[in-house]
């Protein structure tokens, strides 16, 4: 931005007040856009980017050079090799193919049960009155407070009891239990934004619950849910406490995380296969999130703002 | 004795039963061909007459849950292999380095494997107090009474009953020296405590300090002199006293304790023979314990005493042989003849009563199992077993080699390592802390003293 001096004086027609929020605006465009800032933007940026590009180089390095030099030796003496990657994925060396799956198998459903089942209850605490809403509501919000460690042996007893270990189901309804709280508030604030008037609207027409909540909402909603999926997608695909608390070291259960805290080795001597294996569990990631990316900042704001 | 007839008979049903079933749902897989069945009038396929004694388990699964992870996991799995071949059944393995944390959980919430490689006998008596585990059947004791020492098959047991047989074992009685200069010098290695001593006044009086040391460790800082106190414990206090003392029904200051301390020091504290390379008695705790053993390439020391994990830590190039640049000799008892041994080791915890468990856990035990590993070599060598053929363990390292050796001395009795087993106030936080404070100064009475006060009431 170069125009300067001469907009603050411009808005001579408007009314004062607009006048003060425009030059406040300006003001704080021109304050953020100044070199400095951007300097030390850029500078951020490197600096949060430096180790991730350095662990990429790293996977591509022989053993003997990741066991030797310092990645940035790189540019000095280039050496490539796609073997870490190799090694890391065959399945020889508890390899992390069969873990990927895993990893898929685990993740859809971990995601798509708690946002079907949060955006209907979200509707009900957002447009259905009944009695003691608010005070359920609170509860539901409350249990965000809950920390996921003190419920793992509880949980893990109840699914012995009911004869569900060594299934993926103790993971997808963990997953579940522990998202659905974020999963109502977010959906709910979301739904309370849209006009009242748009519901009854559809009332007016004769439109029940059902009508409204998949004809009307759903179509609004998108942003919501995709916010909520990247974030719930992220959080079960990163997970290794609940995964490994349920599902344990047991091959055909066990996800990426798993593996990858088991790839260095007994002895921890096999740990130039991490950044390879680093790479290979961030990728299904930056595809959902680079794909996702425009619902995931307009989602947030949408639905954390009000309160 | 009728129960386990009872038992016998349960088993070949069983086993005939899964026979007609196996047979009858097609098969397919070369498992069906192996399978000598619960009659033993039926000759047994070749290459699987070891393992006609545990029966048909066709159709049977056993899971195994273990610390051990990549590449040790391949080695482990190499040595189930002929047992799911020859009997038929099925060893699920699920490897996790969390297991330690994980098993007492999974222990609470009820969803445990059917075997646990345990790697404490503190966590096994812990994991047996949950009332989950099962004690071993006849025919596993029988294997462990024959293939291990006494010493072995106590760590298996709680209060007098016996859980687990062992898998394998690590060892810390170890002096790392030369050969190169052992060769040069004319120097022969000491088989007694007293032919030690000898030696190390011999390589003083030419002016080189004989022991280098190092005990820094961060917040462990101390660690190494708990090893030295214990292994002089064994030696000079006998096995009997060890395991009081570790139990504390003998005082921390009482005199057996008191003398090994000033035992050790009679190395560790004399600026005649320490801190080859580094300085002078108190650089022992300034100097991490990686470090600790590397002036022994230099020359500047003679001995250094470390576990055989210490393998590992020598510089790339270096060779550790018998007659290479780095080798280790087994720190001598007392008399030639006494074999004690400070080390680690793995137990099979079996926490479902079914006969294929107990019939993988009777495998483990025998010598079948144990040279199997012996010829997968790497990280599962190092056995107890006292009938397995050292022959085989050509492959593995030369450290491997000599722990074998040891251990499987019929003299050998062997001592899980003390600290580990004391209560953490002590054995990991006192005992440190005043053994960095006895090798800076502070005297053997007051050492001994400090911690027996730190004990937890």
């Amino acid at each position: 931005m170069s125009s300067t001096t001469g907009d603050a004086v411009l808005p001579t027609t408007s009314t004062p007040s607009i006048a003060v929020i425009e030059t406040a605006g300006k003001k704080a465009r021109k304050r953020l856009t100044s070199p400095w800032a951007s300097l030390i933007a850029v500078v951020l940026a490197v600096l949060w980017t430096a180790p991730t590009f350095g662990l990429l180089i790293t996977s591509f390095r022989p053993r003997a050079d990741i066991d030797g030099t310092g990645w940035w030796h790189f540019f000095t003496k280039p050496t490539f090799t796609l073997d870490n990657y190799r090694e890391a994925l065959s399945s020889g060396s508890g390899g992390l193919g069969t873990n990927f799956i895993n990893s898929i198998i685990i993740t859809i459903p971990a995601v798509l049960i708690p946002i079907s089942l949060a955006a209907l209850a979200a509707y009900a605490f957002a447009w259905i009155e009944f009695k003691g809403r608010n005070l359920l509501f609170v509860c539901v919000f409350a249990l965000q407070i809950v920390p996921i460690q003190v419920t793992l042996i509880p949980l893990l007893s109840l699914y012995v009891d009911a004869g569900l270990n060594g299934t993926f189901w103790t993971i997808w309804l963990s997953h579940t239990m522990f998202g659905l709280p974020l999963a109502i508030f977010l959906l709910h604030n979301f739904m309370k934004e849209i006009p009242r008037e748009l519901i009854e609207a559809a009332r007016m027409d004769g439109a029940g619950h059902v009508q409204i909540f998949f004809k009307v909402l759903m179509p609004l909603l998108t942003p919501a849910l995709a916010a909520f999926g990247i974030f719930q997608f992220l959080w079960v695909w990163n997970d290794l406490l609940v995964a490994l608390t349920f599902a344990g070291g047991t091959p055909e259960l066990a996800p990426l995380t798993v593996s990858l805290a088991n790839l260095s080795g007994t002895q921890g001597n096999a740990w130039h296969l991490l950044s390879a294996g680093a790479f290979i569990s961030i990728a299904i990631p930056m595809v959902v999130f680079l794909s996702l990316q425009r619902f995931f900042v307009r989602g947030l704001l949408a639905g954390g703002l009000k309160g | 004795m009728t129960a386990r007839n009872h038992r016998r008979r349960g088993l070949s049903l069983a086993g005939m039963a899964a026979l007609a079933l196996f047979a009858s749902a097609c098969g397919g897989s070369s498992a069906d061909n192996d399978t000598a069945g619960g009659d033993p009038s039926k000759a047994p396929v070749a290459g699987c007459e070891e393992y006609t004694q545990y029966g048909d388990l066709s159709g049977k699964t056993v899971t195994v849950y273990t610390g051990i992870v990549t590449p040790e996991d391949a080695q482990l799995k190499a040595t189930w292999a002929p047992f799911e071949k020859c009997t038929g059944a099925t060893i699920k393995g699920e490897f996790d380095k969390t297991f330690e944390a994980q098993i007492l959980v999974r222990a609470k919430a009820g969803n445990l494997p059917d075997i646990a490689i345990v790697p404490q006998p503190g966590l096994l008596q812990t994991l047996v107090k949950t009332g989950k585990a099962v004690a071993a059947d006849q025919a596993t004791t029988d294997m462990v009474d024959k293939n291990f020492s006494a010493s072995w098959k106590g760590y298996g047991s709680v209060d007098g009953k016996f859980y687990a047989p062992p898998q394998n074992a690590s060892m810390k009685s170890l002096v790392w020296y030369s050969p190169k200069e052992f060769t040069e010098k004319g120097y022969k290695v000491p088989t007694t405590l007293d032919e030690l001593m000898t030696l190390t006044e011999t390589i003083a009086k030419t002016g080189k300090k004989p022991w280098c040391a190092g005990i820094a460790s961060g917040e462990a800082t101390g660690w190494p002199v708990t090893d030295w106190m214990e292994d002089f414990m064994l030696r000079t206090a006998g096995p009997e006293a060890y395991d009081k003392w570790v139990n504390h029904e003998i005082p921390f200051n009482g005199p057996e304790s008191t003398a090994a301390l000033e035992e050790a020091g009679k190395y560790l504290k004399n600026s005649k023979f320490v801190n080859g390379g580094y300085g002078d008695v108190k650089s022992i705790a300034s100097t991490t314990f990686q470090d600790g053993g590397l002036p022994i390439l230099k020359g500047n020391c003679s001995f250094h005493r470390q576990a055989s994990f210490y393998a590992a830590n020598w510089p790339k190039g270096t060779t550790v042989a018998p007659d290479g640049d780095i080798f280790a000799f087994y720190l001598p008892g007392k008399a030639a003849t006494d074999k004690p041994v400070l080390g680690g080791g793995e137990f099979m915890l079996g926490f479902r009563d079914a006969p294929e468990v107990h019939a993988f856990q009777a495998y483990v035990a025998s010598a079948t199992w144990a040279n199997l590993a012996e010829q997968g070599g790497g990280g599962r060598c190092a056995t107890p077993n006292k009938n397995a053929d050292p022959a085989k363990a050509a492959g593995c390292s030369d450290i491997d080699k000599l722990a074998i050796s040891v251990l499987q001395d019929p003299n050998a009795v062997f001592r899980f390592d003390g600290s580990d087993a004391m209560p953490s106030a002590v054995g990991a936080n006192s005992f440190w802390k005043q053994a960095t404070n006895w090798i800076t100064g502070q005297s053997t009475k007051d050492t001994v003293d400090k911690i027996e006060a730190s004990w937890p009431k």
